[in-house]
Protein backbone atom coordinates (compact mmCIF):
# COMPACT_ATOMS: atom_id res chain seq x y z
CA UNK A 1 0.00 0.00 0.00
CA UNK A 2 1.39 3.32 -0.99
CA UNK A 3 -0.01 6.65 -2.03
CA UNK A 4 0.06 5.52 -5.66
CA UNK A 5 -2.37 2.71 -4.86
CA UNK A 6 -5.01 5.32 -4.09
CA UNK A 7 -5.40 5.82 -7.85
CA UNK A 8 -6.02 2.12 -8.51
CA UNK A 9 -8.30 1.65 -5.53
CA UNK A 10 -10.41 4.75 -6.06
CA UNK A 11 -10.45 4.16 -9.81
CA UNK A 12 -11.98 0.71 -9.36
CA UNK A 13 -14.51 2.17 -6.93
CA UNK A 14 -15.51 4.87 -9.41
CA UNK A 15 -15.97 2.20 -12.05
CA UNK A 16 -18.21 0.19 -9.73
CA UNK A 17 -20.26 3.24 -8.80
CA UNK A 18 -20.67 4.05 -12.49
CA UNK A 19 -22.13 0.59 -13.09
CA UNK A 20 -24.45 1.18 -10.14
CA UNK A 21 -25.57 4.49 -11.66
CA UNK A 22 -26.10 2.75 -15.00
CA UNK A 23 -28.38 0.12 -13.49
CA UNK A 24 -30.27 2.83 -11.63
CA UNK A 25 -30.77 4.74 -14.89
CA UNK A 26 -31.94 1.54 -16.58
CA UNK A 27 -34.37 0.83 -13.73
CA UNK A 28 -35.81 4.34 -13.74
CA UNK A 29 -36.17 4.29 -17.52
CA UNK A 30 -38.10 1.03 -17.35
CA UNK A 31 -40.14 1.91 -14.27
CA UNK A 32 -43.33 2.25 -16.32
CA UNK A 33 -42.79 -0.55 -18.83
CA UNK A 34 -45.45 -3.28 -18.95
CA UNK A 35 -45.80 -6.72 -20.47
CA UNK A 36 -48.61 -9.21 -20.91
CA UNK A 37 -46.38 -12.00 -19.60
CA UNK A 38 -45.34 -11.89 -15.94
CA UNK A 39 -42.10 -13.75 -16.68
CA UNK A 40 -40.99 -11.36 -19.42
CA UNK A 41 -41.61 -8.05 -17.71
CA UNK A 42 -38.62 -5.85 -16.78
CA UNK A 43 -37.30 -6.49 -13.29
CA UNK A 44 -35.25 -4.02 -11.24
CA UNK A 45 -31.58 -4.93 -11.33
CA UNK A 46 -28.92 -4.09 -8.78
CA UNK A 47 -25.15 -4.66 -8.85
CA UNK A 48 -23.46 -6.63 -6.05
CA UNK A 49 -20.11 -5.22 -4.98
CA UNK A 50 -17.16 -7.30 -3.88
CA UNK A 51 -13.78 -6.27 -2.43
CA UNK A 52 -10.74 -7.14 -4.58
CA UNK A 53 -7.58 -8.09 -2.73
CA UNK A 54 -4.29 -6.52 -3.81
CA UNK A 55 -2.84 -9.80 -4.99
CA UNK A 56 -5.62 -10.11 -7.55
CA UNK A 57 -4.87 -6.61 -8.80
CA UNK A 58 -1.22 -7.51 -9.26
CA UNK A 59 -0.03 -5.16 -6.54
CA UNK A 60 2.28 -5.85 -3.64
CA UNK A 61 0.30 -7.56 -0.98
CA UNK A 62 1.07 -6.70 2.57
CA UNK A 63 -0.99 -8.89 4.82
CA UNK A 64 -3.90 -8.91 2.42
CA UNK A 65 -4.55 -5.20 2.74
CA UNK A 66 -7.71 -5.07 0.76
CA UNK A 67 -7.88 -2.77 -2.20
CA UNK A 68 -10.36 -1.94 -4.86
CA UNK A 69 -13.88 -3.06 -5.49
CA UNK A 70 -15.52 -4.82 -8.39
CA UNK A 71 -19.02 -5.69 -9.45
CA UNK A 72 -19.48 -9.38 -8.74
CA UNK A 73 -22.71 -9.57 -10.67
CA UNK A 74 -26.03 -7.91 -11.36
CA UNK A 75 -28.99 -9.35 -9.49
CA UNK A 76 -32.61 -9.04 -10.57
CA UNK A 77 -35.14 -8.12 -7.93
CA UNK A 78 -37.46 -10.96 -6.91
CA UNK A 79 -40.35 -8.70 -5.94
CA UNK A 80 -43.47 -9.86 -7.84
CA UNK A 81 -44.46 -7.62 -10.76
CA UNK A 82 -47.40 -5.26 -10.42
CA UNK A 83 -50.58 -6.78 -11.92
CA UNK A 84 -53.15 -4.30 -13.24
CA UNK A 85 -56.40 -4.72 -15.16
CA UNK A 86 -56.08 -2.87 -18.49
CA UNK A 87 -58.24 -4.62 -21.10
CA UNK A 88 -57.65 -1.79 -23.60
CA UNK A 89 -53.88 -2.29 -23.56
CA UNK A 90 -52.65 -4.13 -26.70
CA UNK A 91 -50.13 -5.97 -24.50
CA UNK A 92 -52.80 -7.30 -22.14
CA UNK A 93 -53.17 -11.08 -21.72
CA UNK A 94 -56.42 -12.94 -22.48
CA UNK A 95 -57.95 -11.93 -19.13
CA UNK A 96 -57.13 -8.24 -19.72
CA UNK A 97 -54.24 -7.99 -17.26
CA UNK A 98 -50.84 -6.35 -17.82
CA UNK A 99 -47.80 -6.79 -15.62
CA UNK A 100 -45.76 -3.69 -14.69
CA UNK A 101 -42.08 -3.75 -13.74
CA UNK A 102 -41.24 -4.12 -10.06
CA UNK A 103 -39.01 -1.01 -10.01
CA UNK A 104 -39.44 1.10 -6.88
CA UNK A 105 -38.71 4.63 -8.10
CA UNK A 106 -38.15 6.08 -4.65
CA UNK A 107 -35.66 3.35 -3.79
CA UNK A 108 -33.88 3.99 -7.08
CA UNK A 109 -33.64 7.73 -6.44
CA UNK A 110 -32.12 7.09 -2.99
CA UNK A 111 -29.74 4.59 -4.59
CA UNK A 112 -28.73 7.16 -7.17
CA UNK A 113 -27.92 9.78 -4.51
CA UNK A 114 -25.88 7.22 -2.56
CA UNK A 115 -23.89 6.24 -5.66
CA UNK A 116 -23.31 9.89 -6.48
CA UNK A 117 -22.01 10.62 -2.97
CA UNK A 118 -19.69 7.60 -3.03
CA UNK A 119 -18.37 8.63 -6.42
CA UNK A 120 -17.68 12.17 -5.19
CA UNK A 121 -15.79 10.78 -2.18
CA UNK A 122 -13.59 8.65 -4.43
CA UNK A 123 -12.83 11.64 -6.66
CA UNK A 124 -11.90 13.63 -3.58
CA UNK A 125 -9.52 10.88 -2.43
CA UNK A 126 -7.83 10.84 -5.84
CA UNK A 127 -7.49 14.65 -5.84
CA UNK A 128 -5.98 14.65 -2.36
CA UNK A 129 -3.48 11.92 -3.24
CA UNK A 130 -2.56 13.71 -6.45
CA UNK A 131 -1.98 17.05 -4.69
CA UNK A 132 0.17 15.36 -2.08
CA UNK A 133 2.24 13.50 -4.66
CA UNK A 134 2.76 16.71 -6.64
CA UNK A 135 4.04 18.34 -3.49
CA UNK A 136 6.41 15.41 -2.92
CA UNK A 137 7.73 15.81 -6.47
CA UNK A 138 8.43 19.51 -5.95
CA UNK A 139 10.15 18.85 -2.63
CA UNK A 140 13.10 21.21 -2.07
CA UNK A 141 12.10 23.73 -4.74
CA UNK B 1 26.29 13.01 8.38
CA UNK B 2 23.25 13.67 6.25
CA UNK B 3 21.42 10.37 6.62
CA UNK B 4 19.22 11.58 9.45
CA UNK B 5 18.76 15.24 8.61
CA UNK B 6 15.03 14.85 8.05
CA UNK B 7 14.60 13.03 11.35
CA UNK B 8 11.23 11.46 11.93
CA UNK B 9 9.57 13.11 8.95
CA UNK B 10 10.98 10.83 6.30
CA UNK B 11 9.38 7.76 7.86
CA UNK B 12 6.28 9.66 8.87
CA UNK B 13 5.65 10.73 5.28
CA UNK B 14 6.09 7.18 4.01
CA UNK B 15 3.77 5.85 6.67
CA UNK B 16 1.09 8.46 6.02
CA UNK B 17 1.19 7.55 2.34
CA UNK B 18 0.55 3.92 3.21
CA UNK B 19 -2.16 4.86 5.64
CA UNK B 20 -3.91 6.92 2.97
CA UNK B 21 -3.79 3.88 0.69
CA UNK B 22 -5.56 1.78 3.30
CA UNK B 23 -8.12 4.50 4.00
CA UNK B 24 -8.80 4.93 0.28
CA UNK B 25 -9.54 1.20 0.15
CA UNK B 26 -12.04 1.70 2.97
CA UNK B 27 -13.70 4.57 1.12
CA UNK B 28 -13.78 2.54 -2.08
CA UNK B 29 -15.55 -0.32 -0.31
CA UNK B 30 -18.12 1.84 1.46
CA UNK B 31 -20.91 -0.01 -0.37
CA UNK B 32 -19.41 -3.52 -0.37
CA UNK B 33 -21.37 -5.97 1.78
CA UNK B 34 -19.32 -7.63 4.49
CA UNK B 35 -16.27 -5.41 4.04
CA UNK B 36 -14.31 -4.69 7.22
CA UNK B 37 -12.65 -1.29 7.46
CA UNK B 38 -8.96 -1.22 8.37
CA UNK B 39 -6.41 1.28 9.53
CA UNK B 40 -2.77 1.54 10.53
CA UNK B 41 -2.01 2.41 14.16
CA UNK B 42 0.20 5.31 13.17
CA UNK B 43 1.89 6.18 16.48
CA UNK B 44 2.54 2.53 17.36
CA UNK B 45 4.18 1.74 14.03
CA UNK B 46 6.20 4.96 14.01
CA UNK B 47 7.56 4.48 17.53
CA UNK B 48 8.43 0.89 16.68
CA UNK B 49 10.29 2.08 13.59
CA UNK B 50 12.01 4.80 15.58
CA UNK B 51 13.23 2.32 18.19
CA UNK B 52 14.63 0.19 15.43
CA UNK B 53 16.49 3.10 13.81
CA UNK B 54 17.70 4.93 16.89
CA UNK B 55 19.27 1.87 18.48
CA UNK B 56 20.62 -0.30 15.68
CA UNK B 57 22.23 -3.49 16.90
CA UNK B 58 25.75 -4.03 15.69
CA UNK B 59 26.26 -7.19 13.66
CA UNK B 60 29.89 -8.19 14.00
CA UNK B 61 29.61 -11.90 13.35
CA UNK B 62 27.97 -14.00 10.70
CA UNK B 63 25.58 -15.52 13.24
CA UNK B 64 24.18 -12.15 14.32
CA UNK B 65 20.76 -11.20 13.09
CA UNK B 66 20.33 -7.59 12.04
CA UNK B 67 17.19 -5.70 12.96
CA UNK B 68 15.71 -4.81 9.63
CA UNK B 69 13.92 -1.48 9.47
CA UNK B 70 12.74 -2.06 5.95
CA UNK B 71 9.84 -4.11 7.23
CA UNK B 72 6.49 -3.08 5.92
CA UNK B 73 4.65 -0.95 8.47
CA UNK B 74 1.34 -2.19 7.17
CA UNK B 75 2.08 -5.45 8.96
CA UNK B 76 0.29 -3.63 11.76
CA UNK B 77 -2.92 -3.31 9.86
CA UNK B 78 -5.83 -3.45 12.27
CA UNK B 79 -9.57 -3.72 11.90
CA UNK B 80 -11.57 -0.70 12.89
CA UNK B 81 -14.13 -0.89 15.68
CA UNK B 82 -17.31 0.54 14.16
CA UNK B 83 -19.63 2.77 16.13
CA UNK B 84 -22.48 0.91 14.55
CA UNK B 85 -21.96 -1.80 11.96
CA UNK B 86 -24.47 -2.08 9.13
CA UNK B 87 -26.73 -5.07 8.72
CA UNK B 88 -24.80 -6.28 5.68
CA UNK B 89 -21.64 -6.64 7.78
CA UNK B 90 -19.91 -3.57 6.36
CA UNK B 91 -17.96 -1.59 8.98
CA UNK B 92 -17.02 1.41 6.84
CA UNK B 93 -18.36 4.62 8.33
CA UNK B 94 -17.97 7.39 5.79
CA UNK B 95 -17.48 10.35 8.17
CA UNK B 96 -14.91 8.44 10.23
CA UNK B 97 -12.94 7.39 7.16
CA UNK B 98 -13.14 10.81 5.55
CA UNK B 99 -11.86 12.58 8.64
CA UNK B 100 -9.10 10.01 9.08
CA UNK B 101 -8.14 10.54 5.44
CA UNK B 102 -7.97 14.30 5.75
CA UNK B 103 -6.09 14.01 9.06
CA UNK B 104 -3.56 11.80 7.32
CA UNK B 105 -3.31 14.33 4.51
CA UNK B 106 -2.64 17.22 6.90
CA UNK B 107 0.00 15.22 8.77
CA UNK B 108 1.72 14.30 5.51
CA UNK B 109 1.70 17.95 4.44
CA UNK B 110 3.18 18.95 7.79
CA UNK B 111 6.00 16.42 7.35
CA UNK B 112 6.57 17.70 3.83
CA UNK B 113 6.79 21.25 5.14
CA UNK B 114 9.40 20.25 7.71
CA UNK B 115 11.41 18.42 5.06
CA UNK B 116 11.20 21.41 2.74
CA UNK B 117 12.36 23.81 5.43
CA UNK B 118 15.27 21.49 6.27
CA UNK B 119 16.26 21.50 2.60
CA UNK B 120 16.16 25.29 2.40
CA UNK B 121 18.16 25.51 5.64
CA UNK B 122 20.79 23.26 4.14
CA UNK B 123 20.84 25.28 0.95
CA UNK B 124 21.33 28.41 3.01
CA UNK B 125 24.22 26.79 4.83
CA UNK B 126 25.82 25.69 1.56
CA UNK B 127 25.39 28.96 -0.31
CA UNK B 128 25.93 31.19 2.69
CA UNK B 129 23.39 33.75 1.58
Amino acid sequence: MSLFDVFNVSGSAMNAETIRLNTTASNLANAESVNGDATKVYRARHPVFQAVMNTQMGLDDDQGASAGVRVMGVMESTTPPLKTYQPGNPLADKDGYVYGSNVNSIEEMANMISANRSFATDVQAVTTARDLLLKVISMGH
Amino acid sequence: MFESIFGIHEQALLLQGQRMGVLAANLANADTPGFKARDIDFSAVLSQQQDATVMPLETTQAGHISLSTAESPSADLKYRNPYQASLDGNTVEMPVEQSAFSESNVRAQASLMFINSTISDMQLAINGQ
